[in-house]
């Protein structure tokens, strides 16, 4: 009675397949990755059972945080440049191409247009410093820099569409101001960003 | 790990001719796997796949530029005026078709007992037909009628001339969720025509009379 010896196999598997599978699903990672963009504050958007999505390019959206802060943003790299020559001419002021660039690459800005040149200059980190105490875009009657964003980022590009980003606990005085804002620039069509609803009985 | 296995030895040559070392041409891919799903973990967390659920408004044009024969006249009885108060509240009240008095306001909450059931019945009320949109989504999703059919139904009931018309008005007191919450309840009452109006100073003190 002899044992049957079972032969020793190696442990070792090919590893190939594996690698390509990695490699594929990277690819489309790669290739469907959109980057978040970087916000200023954090936003609690109310929920809704609406099911419109928001469209992907040629937004400008209006953040509103739970203090009533504005946040201005618009997309596209060459629209901001268009932007800032535009608010530039409009407030009389100068920028250099490095400070262009530098626009070009903010997602949002949220202070007075004064205060832009310098914010600019900021390093990240003096930057979300600066987000944590900014006013925010001036919204009051007298002095209305949202307004002429509104209106120069229309005329920077035509087919844009508004978004606003509100919190839940955003007093309705702000909103309101920023809608009869927009009115008097002519947008009377906008969209305002919900959370998907969990419960959607009826 | 990655060891090129060099065959070991090689051998004797024969005849002293010179060859070169036969190579395996395995090669262990373990970490080249492990970097392609770190890679993968990476772009998998800081992509946004998903989009933001919006909700289009469309606002009327500012008043001074609306001339009086575009101006469209309703019944006062049609329409029901929704002021949102602090504390999460919503007080409601028609006007009195004979009078043009604004009948008692009422205090409701914004869950799905509140104001959500009165809307549904004062549309109902006017409206007969929004229930049929019930059956029409059945429909739908039984496969009879196709999505642009149930569209253009819910269109035609929507639309209805006698349906309610909802006039939202919100206090400085209110918060924009409360906003956001009544112009969902449009969607789901199936309010075809509504719009957010300023409040005037006669309903702040309506809301004041019943201690909102």
């Amino acid at each position: 009675m002899s044992k049957v010896k079972v032969p020793r196999k190696s442990t070792s598997v090919d590893m190939t397949a594996m690698t390509d599978v990695a490699f594929l699903l990277l690819t489309f990672f790669m290739l469907a990755t959109k980057f978040k963009p970087d916000e200023p504050v954090i936003v609690d958007t109310p929920s809704s059972i609406s099911e419109i999505k928001l469209p992907e390019s040629d937004i400008m959206l209006l953040t509103i945080d739970k203090d009533g802060r504005v946040f201005f943003g618009i997309d596209g790299q060459g629209t901001r440049e268009l932007l800032l020559d535009k608010m530039a001419v409009k407030y009389n002021l100068q920028f250099t191409p490095e400070e262009k660039k530098e626009f070009s690459l903010l997602s949002t800005y949220g202070g007075s247009i004064s205060q832009l040149k310098q914010y600019l200059s900021y390093s990240p980190d003096q930057r979300k410093e600066f987000d944590k105490t900014a006013l925010g875009i001036p919204t009051d009657s007298l002095n209305n820099e949202l307004g002429d964003w509104v209106w120069q980022a229309r005329l920077a590009n035509n087919n844009v569409r508004v978004a606003i980003k509100g919190d839940q606990q955003t007093p309705n005085k702000i909103v309101k101001r920023v809608v009869s804002t927009l009115q008097d620039k002519k947008v009377n069509r906008f969209n305002f960003i919900t959370a998907m609803e969990r419960n959607t009985e009826e | 790990m990655a060891e090129i296995d060099g065959g070991g030895g090689g051998g004797k040559h024969k005849g002293g001719k010179k060859r070169g070392k036969k190579l395996s041409t395995r090669v262990d891919f373990t970490p080249m796997v492990d970097l392609g799903f770190l890679l993968i973990t990476f772009f998998m967390l800081t992509t946004s796949m998903n989009k933001p659920q919006t909700m289009e408004i469309n606002m009327p044009v500012k008043e001074d530029e609306v001339k009086p024969e575009d101006e469209s006249k309703v019944k006062a009885s049609q329409a029901i005026t929704l002021l949102l108060a602090k504390n999460d509240k919503v007080v409601y009240y028609f006007i009195n078709e004979k009078t043009g008095e604004p009948e008692q306001p009422v205090e409701e909450s914004f869950s799905k007992d509140g104001i959500r059931k009165v809307l549904m019945a004062e549309n109902k009320k006017r409206n007969p037909q929004v229930d049929s949109i019930k059956v029409y989504k059945e429909q739908l999703n039984s496969g009879i009628i196709t999505e642009d059919e149930y569209k253009s139904h819910v269109f035609d009931i929507k639309s209805n001339k006698n349906a309610l018309i909802v006039i939202i008005k919100a206090s400085d007191d209110s918060r924009y969720k409360n906003l956001v919450d009544i112009l969902d309840e449009m969607l789901i009452c199936n309010i075809g025509r509504y719009a957010v109006v300023d409040i005037t100073d006669i309903e702040i003190e309506m809301l004041k009379s019943v201690n909102l």
